[in-house]
C-alpha cells in the first residue's frame, strides 16, 4: 500500500547560495565600471607675463577642416600618417651636439631645420568649427600616441618597463606610498625627456 | 502517558533557513535599483568616440560630467537637431556651463574642490564649435583638467 505523505520536500539550503552567486555578481559588476577617457589640461584665461618667442621650426602645426581633412606643417597628410610625423618631429633634436640644447636621447634624423629638442618641440592643434569631434578626438589621440610611444622608449631604456605602466602603476590608489614615492620619481624623469607640449588654438569660423 | 515521550532527549530542532534566500534576494533587488538609479538620465545621443591612449577616471566624487550630443528624439521637437548641452538633467546654454560648474564645485567637499576633474561625454557627432564654446567657460571658471570622456578601441574607426 503506498504511503500517503505528500510530495518530498525539496532541499531549497542552495537557493540562498545561488542568490549570492547573483548578489556578489551585481555587487562587482556595477562598482569595477568607471569612465576613461583622453586627459588634457585647458591653458589658464590670463596669458602669461611674458611672450616667449617661439621659432617657427619648433612648432608643428596641425590643421584640421571642417571635412576632417589634415593640413600637417603645410602639407595635406592622412590621419594615420599624423603619428609618424609627430615622432619624427618631437625626437628630431636638431641642435648640434656641444651646444646646450643638445639632445643625447634623440634618435631622429636631426635636421636642422625641425625641432631644436624636445623640451622645445610644440606641437599646435587648430581647428575648424565644424570639425566633428571624433575626428578632433583621433588627431587628439594619435598625437597622445605619439608622445606615449617615445616615452615608453625611453622608460624602456631607463628603466625596462614601459611609461604608460608606470604611469598607471602610480595612479593607481592601491600602489603603497613608499613605491609611490619611487614611481614619482621615475615618471617624472621621463616627462621632463619628452613634456607634452600640445598648444591648443582659439578655433577658426573662417574657411 | 504516551503523551509526554513523543520528544526525543536533547536533539535540537532543525532552524529553517527557507526564509535566507528571500533575505538575500531582498538585498539583490536592493543593490540592483540603486546602482541603477543613481545614473542620471541622458537625454542626448550620447555615442561616444573611442581612443587608445585612455586613461582611467578614478575617484568618482571628484568628477563633473557633461554631456552633449543631439537630443533624443521625444525631445527634438522642442529643442531641435543641433547639438545641445545636458547639465545634470536638463539642457543648458554655453553660458550655463560656468555657473553649473561653480554650483558643482561648492557642492562638493573642501578638500577635493581642487582637484576636480571635467569629463565631457561628448556624442562623435557634435561639432568642435560647441567643445571649443564649453572650453573657454571652463577656462573662465579655472575648471582646466578635462579629461575627454571615450570608449576604449580603434581610433580610426571613429571615422566614416
Amino acid at each position: 500500500m503506498p504511503r500517503r505523505a505528500g510530495a518530498p520536500e525539496v532541499n531549497a539550503g542552495s537557493m540562498a547560495d545561488i542568490a549570492f552567486l547573483l548578489l556578489i555578481f551585481f555587487l562587482v559588476t556595477t562598482t569595477i565600471e568607471t569612465d576613461a577617457g583622453l586627459d588634457r589640461m585647458l591653458p589658464p584665461m590670463e596669458p602669461p607675463e611674458d611672450d616667449v618667442v617661439i621659432k617657427q621650426k619648433n612648432i608643428f602645426t596641425v590643421n584640421i577642416n571642417k571635412n576632417g581633412q589634415l593640413l600637417v606643417e603645410d602639407e595635406l597628410t592622412n590621419l594615420k600618417d599624423l603619428r609618424a610625423k609627430a615622432i619624427a618631429f618631437l625626437d628630431n633634436g636638431g641642435s648640434p651636439s656641444g651646444t646646450a640644447e643638445f639632445c643625447n636621447y634623440c634618435k631622429g634624423k636631426r635636421d636642422v631645420n625641425s625641432s631644436d629638442n624636445p623640451g622645445k618641440a610644440i606641437i599646435s592643434l587648430k581647428n575648424d568649427r565644424e570639425t566633428k569631434y571624433a575626428t578632433y578626438i583621433t588627431v587628439q589621440n594619435e598625437l597622445v600616441a605619439a608622445y606615449n610611444e617615445l616615452r615608453n622608449r625611453e622608460a624602456q631604456r631607463l628603466y625596462k618597463r614601459d611609461f604608460t605602466e608606470l604611469e598607471n602603476e602610480y595612479r593607481n590608489p592601491e600602489t603603497s606610498s613608499s613605491l609611490k614615492e619611487e614611481l614619482k620619481e621615475k615618471v617624472e624623469r621621463i616627462q621632463g625627456l619628452f613634456p607634452q607640449k600640445l598648444s591648443e588654438a582659439e578655433t577658426s569660423s573662417s574657411n | 502517558m504516551s503523551k509526554f515521550n513523543k520528544k526525543k532527549d536533547g536533539d535540537l530542532p532543525a532552524v529553517s533557513t527557507a526564509s535566507l534566500p528571500d533575505i538575500v534576494f531582498m538585498l539583490l533587488f536592493f543593490f540592483m535599483t540603486v546602482t541603477v538609479m543613481k545614473d542620471n538620465t541622458i537625454k542626448v545621443k550620447n555615442e561616444l568616440p573611442k581612443a587608445t591612449e585612455i586613461k582611467k577616471l578614478e575617484k568618482k566624487d571628484r568628477v563633473i560630467t557633461i554631456f552633449v550630443g543631439q537630443p533624443n528624439q521625444e525631445y527634438q521637437k522642442v529643442f531641435g537637431t543641433e547639438s545641445k548641452i545636458q547639465l545634470n538633467d536638463k539642457f543648458a546654454n554655453v553660458s550655463d556651463v560656468g555657473d553649473y560648474i561653480l554650483a558643482e564645485r561648492a557642492k562638493k567637499p573642501q578638500e577635493v574642490q581642487n582637484f576636480l576633474t571635467t569629463s565631457l561625454k561628448v556624442d562623435k557627432d557634435a561639432n568642435m564649435g560647441l567643445i571649443a564654446d564649453i572650453k573657454l567657460q571652463l577656462r573662465k571658471v579655472n575648471a582646466l583638467k578635462v579629461n575627454y570622456t571615450t570608449y576604449e578601441g580603434d581610433a580610426f574607426s571613429n571615422i566614416q
